[in-house]
């Protein structure tokens, strides 16, 4: 069976950037091959998966503020299917990481990760969590959560715009329409080389 | 001013006195806690709330400068200097059985320069991990990170603290304490918690439900922002105050700019003035907004969040047309604003100021008037007079305990005193005083808008500054009224284009530190309650 591309109902593909990523992951999808049934299945858990990711809000700083926004009436990220904001890491699909990370911060962080449930995703949020920001040279902030944490996508901004974390949630919706849910992700691979490539950081659980 | 000098004269005779627009007075350690009771308790004197404390490295010796105000006496200030003997084991004597803000303050500069209070009763690092190496405000910090790598281990020892105790023959003797007792059951909320506004965790001792005892972790967005303002240009420092309280963005700002005009003698155009008062209320009613909507989600009512999140929306639109962002708008500069006003302007705040008394209404119809929300907030979290001046609670939380002061008011600056406009007083003490006082001052804030909205003078909307921002040898302090309180600068030059020193007090830094004393003998439920209507931004407390 060949995998096809990601429709999101909202946007077209040509309006989103990076489509060479994601026609990179179809393609490595196709290669390996999938039985037919297992894909069809792929695709109707996919798009439920897709459709109801459950947020869980590292909120530190002010790209939590226009988080919220989202939650509001204006923006309203019901629309898309991400309102369920959990509170438990072990209730959410995905991390999403608004604000600096702090030493202080960093094994708090990292711990919730690990309790998040598989299969689980990481956005980092605001150009503070994707290098540092304007904090970058300071003495006792990370340049970026990808330090310690695998992330799936990065939104810019400072804070980014109601509408850019739209456009970084439906990336990762697109993402997650291409993946292998039975069968071993392929997600988990990704991680797994993450972790090879940081082995000082890997005993903490 | 001669009779304050005559008075600490005779109290202290090794005080040195250095005029400028606030007194400074000079002392070594060894007078200095029998001269602070003097200040606070004698007659004349009575500087009975404690502004700001900034440690000092001044590369010879290290001190403290603390800046004193007197409430009574309308609204005086002093600075006291006071510098440690020993550049290699600094120590002062505390304060915090003066001034119950120091506590905290205290803990602050221990933990940026190494300076130990004597008699402080738990000396532990504020904002760093406590196995962190060195003390990054010092001048000769070694910041390599092989001295401090990302460590992804849990602090050990968390309970562990300590105290510097003077004994009767004058020598100190450290003495190893615990934060809570062996018996007691002690449960921990946060750093990442929903209800605790950001990340700071509470480690609260309790009794069944009853909570006995809050210890308070903080540091969990401590971003360093003073040392990193030690290595920028002054314009470059700016943006991080948009940052700290992002909720009162523009006044944090203002208040820096104003700092450096005040040390440069920049004269700042009228219209800029008047810019930056509107901007400034204009955030003030967004602030608030947020405050009740997240106040009323903490306490479980959704429906209150939409609604003020709803006119929120407005104000936002304004800064973005005008400032480019909604968030983080960076509009002050030194001398001035940046970009004129867009054409809109004076039309949508006319709308905003038309709608907010209906929907004001409204909220009060859909939150306040509620009996579980009253129930919840009357006579929960009460904060006397004396302790809200002792712990330095400004702002809207302070106003709710009768204390009265608005910087606004006190130490007028923009065109603050040209506008008629009522400080808001409520004397319940309580959780429902502070949170009434916030609603009504969304109703002052539209009736400055609303008297400026129509007087905006022509003109430039920024001065002539130089270049390149160097600023005298010297020191300012100077304060504004942001949303939640007193926002002071603190900047100390030593002639060059980078601040030798710079310090933000922020007010919200002050508002944790009454938190154990509100919630004690409440059940574990009214810490929400109290913490929410408090409402602290983290980011400002942790810097």
């Amino acid at each position: 069976m060949v995998m096809k591309e990601p429709k999101i109902k909202s946007m077209s593909r040509s309006d989103f950037k990076d489509n060479e990523y994601i026609d990179q992951l179809v393609e490595e999808l196709n290669a390996t091959g999938a039985n037919v049934m297992v894909g069809m299945f792929d695709d109707l858990i996919n798009w439920g998966r897709a459709n109801s990711l459950w947020p869980f809000c590292f909120g530190t700083s002010c790209c939590a503020i226009e988080f919220m926004c989202l939650g509001a009436a204006r923006y309203d990220m019901a629309r898309f299917g991400f309102e369920v904001a959990r509170n438990s890491p072990r209730q959410a699909d995905f991390i999403m990481v608004q604000g600096t990370i702090v030493h202080r911060m960093a094994p708090v962080l990292r711990r919730l990760y690990e309790q998040l449930a598989e299969p689980k995703y990481v956005i980092a949020a605001g150009s503070c969590a994707v290098s540092g920001g304007p904090f970058k040279n300071s003495y006792c902030v990370l340049p970026g959560v990808d330090k310690i944490l695998p992330v799936d996508v990065y939104m810019p901004g400072c804070p980014p715009r109601p509408e850019a974390m739209f456009y970084g949630l439906m990336q990762l919706q697109r993402k997650i329409k291409v993946q292998k849910f039975f069968g071993g992700a392929n997600r988990k691979e990704k991680r797994e080389d993450f972790f090879r490539e940081h082995p000082e950081e890997r005993g903490l659980i | 001013m001669s009779d304050i000098k005559n008075i600490i004269g005779k109290i202290c005779p090794e005080a040195q006195f250095t005029d400028g627009d606030i007194l400074e007075v000079t002392v070594p350690d060894m007078v200095w806690h029998p001269l602070a009771e003097a200040l606070r308790n004698t007659k004349g004197l009575e500087f009975d709330l404690l502004s700001a404390v900034v440690g000092m490295d001044w590369k010879e010796n290290f001190g403290v400068v603390y800046y004193l105000t007197s409430t009574v006496r309308n609204w005086d200030m002093l600075t006291v200097k006071v510098i440690a003997a020993d550049r290699e084991d600094p120590m002062i004597h505390s304060v915090s059985d003066i001034w119950g803000v120091a506590n905290f303050q205290e803990r602050e500069v221990f933990d940026f320069f190494g300076i130990k209070f004597i008699n402080h009763p738990d000396m532990r690092r504020f904002f760093l991990r406590n196995d962190w190496v060195g003390y990054p405000l010092r001048k000769d910090y070694d910041a390599s990170p092989e001295l401090n790598p990302i460590r992804l281990d849990d602090e050990i020892n968390e309970d562990d603290t300590c105290a510097y105790i003077e004994q009767p023959d004058g020598s100190i003797v450290k003495e190893d304490r615990k934060v809570f007792g062996p018996d007691e059951y002690v449960i921990n909320v946060g750093p990442q918690h929903p209800s605790t506004h950001g990340v700071m965790r509470f480690r609260c001792a309790l009794d069944g439900e009853i909570i006995n005892k809050v210890d308070i972790v903080s540091g969990y967005i401590h971003r360093g922002i003073e040392k990193l303002c030690e290595s920028l240009g002054y314009p470059q420092t700016l943006h991080f105050t948009d940052r700290m309280d992002y909720m009162s963005a523009h006044m944090n700002r203002h208040c820096l700019c104003m700092c450096v005009e005040k040390a440069l003698g920049i004269e700042v155009p009228k219209r800029a003035q008047v810019i930056r008062t509107m901007m400034d209320e204009l955030m003030r009613i967004s602030s608030h907004l947020l405050s009740f909507g997240c106040a009323a989600m903490d306490l479980g009512a959704t429906t209150a969040f939409f609604y003020g999140f709803r006119e929120r929306e407005q104000v936002l639109d304004i800064f973005e047309k005008t400032c480019g962002a909604r968030m983080s708008m960076n509009y002050n500069v030194i001398g001035g604003v940046v970009a004129d006003l867009h054409p809109d302007f004076r039309k949508d705040v006319k709308a905003l100021i038309e709608i907010m008394p209906e929907r004001l209404k409204e909220y009060h119809k859909v939150f306040t008037g509620n009996i579980i929300a009253q129930n919840r907030m009357k006579g929960v979290g009460i904060l006397p007079k004396e302790n809200a001046i002792s712990y330095a609670i400004t702002g809207p939380s302070g106003r709710g305990s009768n204390f009265s002061c608005d910087c606004r008011k006190k130490h007028p600056y923009a065109v603050y005193d040209e506008v008629d406009f009522d400080e808001v007083l409520l004397d319940g003490c309580d959780s429902f005083s502070r949170y009434m006082v916030r609603m009504k001052e969304i109703e002052q804030s539209c009736r400055i808008l609303e008297q400026l909205v129509d007087r905006i003078p022509e003109g430039e909307i920024r001065a002539q500054v130089p270049k390149l921002i160097k600023l005298p040898v010297g020191h300012w302090y100077q304060q504004v009224e942001a949303s939640r309180g007193t926002f002071g600068v603190y900047i100390e030059s030593d002639g060059g284009k980078t601040p030798y020193r710079m310090h933000f007090q922020s007010p919200c830094f002050n508002l944790v530190g009454a938190v154990d004393q509100c919630t004690r003998g409440l059940m574990i439920a009214d810490l929400i309650t109290v913490e929410a209507i408090l409402d602290f931004v983290i980011p400002d407390i942790d810097r």
